[in-house]
C-alpha cells in the first residue's frame, strides 16, 4: 500500500514525489524508463557533461533529478525504474505492473498520471521509410547514445524543438543541411494578438530571446532555412532518397527528422475513460482536470505536460500542486495549508504559460497535417491503412475513431492508436463535417502495454 | 543512419546486432544500437511486407519491435543493452512457438 502512486518520472512527476514526500506522504513513483527525468531529461545523470546538450538539460534537468535522488535518500520514495503500467483497476486502485523482476501488483490511495507528451504525427506521403524519424528520436539519440545522423540531414516542420535540435546537432558536429519550415506565411501577424494579450511577451521575454539566440546560432553554424512549406514528402525505394514539397522543391537526403509539436500522452488516461476534451487552440485531447489536476474520479489525477501542453516548467508546478492535493485529500494537510504551499507554483505556472498562447498560435498544425490531403497517405503505420481508406470508412458510416477500428483495423495494432487516434478522429471529423470532439477520442483498452502470456500468468493470486 | 561521436560516454558494451558485433555506451538502447549498426530495416511489417525502422524512439510507435535475445515483439527503443545481447529482425507478424 502506497500513499500516492506516480506514474512517470519526468518533470512533473518529479516534482510531485519531491513535494508528496516532504508532506510524510509515502510515495511510490513507476517510470518504463531506466533512469529519472523523463524525455526532456532523458540520460541526464550521464549525459549531462556533453557540450552538446548545455544549457536547460545539463543544469536544470541534472539540478531536478539530484534532488529527485535526494528526496530518495531522505525516506518516504519507492522509485521503480524499468517499470511498465499496463492495467489500473480504478474501484481498488490496483495498478497492475511489469518491471524487470516480473509481474506484481501495488494498491494506491491515490494515483497522479504524469506520462508526458509525445510528438503529434505528421502524416505525410513516405513517413513510413526507414530514416524518416521525428526530431525527438533524434534528440533521443543524442541525449541516450551520443548519437548523430550521419550524412544529409533535413529538418521539416515547426515549433521550438526543431530549432533546439538543430542547434543541439550543430553543437555536436552534426549541422542539419536544411530546415523546411511549414509555418504558413502571415501565421506572425496572426498570433501576434495572443503574444501581447496580457503582457505574454514581456513576461515570457526570457523565453523569446532563447528561441531568437537557437534561430541565429544554426543558421550562422550553416543550416539553410526555406519557409513556408506545403505539400511535403519523403520519397525513396525501401528507405529514404528524397524529400520533395509544392512548387518543384526537391532535395536528397539521408535523414528526415519530422516535427509538428507535441501533444498530451492520452493514452493511459483515455483508456482509464476519463473525460476527455478536445482543445481547440492546442489542437488535441486533454484530460479535464480542475486547478489541482484532480480529474472528476476520486482516485487520479494529471499533471504535467499529459494535461495540456506547457513546457518542463510548468509541469514541475503541476506535478508540485497535484501533490499537495493528494496530500490535503489524504488528510495530511489542511486545506489552508495547501492553498498558502500552492501560491509559489501558481506563481511559476502563470509565468511559464505566458508566451504559450501566441506559441499555440504561431506553431498551430495545418490542416492537412491534422487530416492528410492525399488518399494514399498512411495515417495507421501499424495496420497500413490510408487516409483514402479511412475516408471511405466515414462515407460508409464510421462515425468517429473507436467505429473505424472496426472497419479498418485502425488502432488495433501493436501501438494500439496512440499514433494514428488523433489523426483518424481528425480525417473522420473532415469527411462527415463534423467538429473532431464529436467524432471523438480513441478508447484504447488494457493491457496499456503488450505483456507475454507467461507474465500474466505469473502474477500472485488474489 | 547514425553515427557515434568522439564523446564523454565511451563505446564499453558490446552487442550483436544480426550477426554484426558493435559496441555502444552504457545505458543505450537496442533500437540506437539498430541505427548505428546501419541496418536497412529493424522488421518488415505483417500486412505490406515493407521495411521499417525506428521512428519515435520513446514507446509510442511501436516500429522497433525486434526479436531481442529470442524474444519477438519487443520494443526495442524500451530495451537497455547489456553485454552480449543479441538484437536481431523480425519478418512479418511473429510466429507463435509451441514447445514440443
Amino acid at each position: 500500500m502506497t500513499d500516492l502512486a506516480i506514474i512517470g518520472a519526468g518533470p512533473a512527476g518529479l516534482a510531485a514525489a519531491i513535494e508528496a514526500a516532504s508532506l510524510g506522504l509515502s510515495v511510490t513513483v513507476i517510470d518504463e524508463q531506466p533512469a529519472p527525468g523523463g524525455q526532456i531529461f532523458r540520460n541526464v545523470e550521464r549525459a549531462s557533461s556533453d557540450p552538446a546538450l548545455a544549457g536547460e538539460y545539463g543544469s536544470d534537468g541534472a539540478a531536478l533529478v539530484r534532488r529527485f535522488r535526494a528526496a530518495i535518500q531522505a525516506g518516504g520514495i519507492d522509485y521503480r525504474a524499468s517499470t511498465t503500467l499496463w492495467h489500473l483497476d480504478t474501484v481498488g486502485g490496483v495498478l497492475s505492473l511489469r518491471g524487470e523482476s516480473g509481474t506484481g501488483s501495488l494498491v494506491a490511495q491515490r494515483v497522479l498520471l504524469a506520462t508526458g507528451a509525445q510528438e503529434r504525427p505528421v502524416p505525410i506521403p513516405g513517413w513510413t521509410l526507414p530514416n524518416v524519424l521525428t526530431a525527438g528520436a533524434a534528440q533521443i539519440l543524442l541525449k541516450q547514445a551520443g548519437a548523430v545522423p550521419r550524412g544529409r540531414t533535413v529538418l521539416a516542420g515547426q515549433g521550438p524543438l526543431l530549432w533546439l535540435l538543430a542547434d543541439q546537432l550543430a553543437k555536436a558536429g552534426a549541422t542539419p543541411a536544411l530546415l523546411l519550415e511549414t509555418t504558413p506565411r502571415g501565421a506572425l501577424r496572426q498570433a501576434l494578438p495572443a503574444g501581447l494579450a496580457g503582457a505574454g511577451f514581456w513576461r515570457g521575454r526570457a523565453m523569446l530571446a532563447k528561441g531568437a539566440t537557437l534561430m541565429a546560432a544554426s543558421r550562422r553554424a550553416g543550416m539553410r532555412v526555406i519557409s513556408h512549406v506545403t505539400g511535403l514528402r519523403a520519397e525513396g525505394e525501401g528507405r529514404l532518397q528524397r524529400i520533395t514539397w509544392d512548387g518543384g522543391g526537391s532535395t536528397e537526403a539521408d535523414t528526415l527528422l519530422l516535427h509538428e509539436g507535441v501533444i498530451p500522452s492520452t493514452h493511459v488516461s483515455r483508456a482509464l475513460g476519463l473525460p476527455h476534451q478536445w482543445d481547440e487552440t492546442q489542437l488535441c485531447w486533454r484530460p479535464e482536470v480542475d486547478a489541482w489536476g484532480a480529474t472528476p474520479h476520486p482516485l487520479l489525477a494529471v499533471a504535467g505536460d499529459g494535461a495540456g501542453i506547457g513546457g518542463w516548467q510548468a509541469a514541475t508546478a503541476t506535478g508540485a500542486l497535484a501533490a499537495l492535493d493528494a496530500a490535503c485529500r489524504l488528510g495530511r494537510l489542511p486545506e489552508h495549508a495547501r492553498d498558502s504551499r500552492a501560491v509559489p507554483h501558481r506563481h511559476l505556472l502563470r509565468r511559464m504559460l505566458a508566451l504559450r498562447p501566441f506559441l499555440d498560435r504561431l506553431y498551430a498544425p495545418a490542416p492537412g497535417v491534422l487530416a492528410p490531403a492525399d488518399d494514399d497517405t498512411i495515417v495507421c503505420r501499424c495496420e497500413e491503412v490510408t487516409a483514402g481508406q479511412v475516408r471511405a470508412a466515414a462515407a460508409l458510416g464510421a462515425t468517429g475513431p473507436n467505429q473505424a477500428k472496426a472497419y479498418l483495423r485502425t488502432g488495433m495494432g501493436p501501438c494500439q492508436g496512440r499514433m494514428c487516434g488523433t489523426t483518424v478522429a481528425a480525417v473522420i471529423a473532415q469527411a462527415r463535417g463534423i467538429p473532431i470532439a464529436e467524432a471523438g477520442a480513441l478508447r484504447p483498452r488494457a493491457p496499456f502495454k503488450p505483456i507475454t502470456v507467461g507474465e500474466l500468468a505469473d502474477l500472485p493470486a488474489g | 543512419m547514425f553515427a557515434q561521436r568522439p564523446d564523454p560516454r565511451p563505446a564499453t558494451v558490446e552487442v550483436f546486432v544480426g550477426d554484426a558485433a558493435l559496441r555502444v555506451p552504457e545505458g543505450s538502447t537496442a533500437a540506437a544500437a539498430v541505427m548505428l549498426a546501419g541496418l536497412p530495416a529493424i522488421r518488415e511489417t505483417p500486412v505490406n511486407g515493407s521495411p521499417r525502422l525506428p521512428y519515435c524512439m520513446m514507446g509510442i510507435c511501436f516500429d522497433c519491435l525486434a526479436e531481442i535475445d529470442g524474444v519477438a515483439n519487443r520494443q526495442a527503443c524500451m530495451v537497455t543493452v547489456r553485454p552480449g545481447m543479441r538484437i536481431a529482425p523480425q519478418h512479418g507478424a511473429r510466429a507463435a512457438r509451441v514447445p514440443a
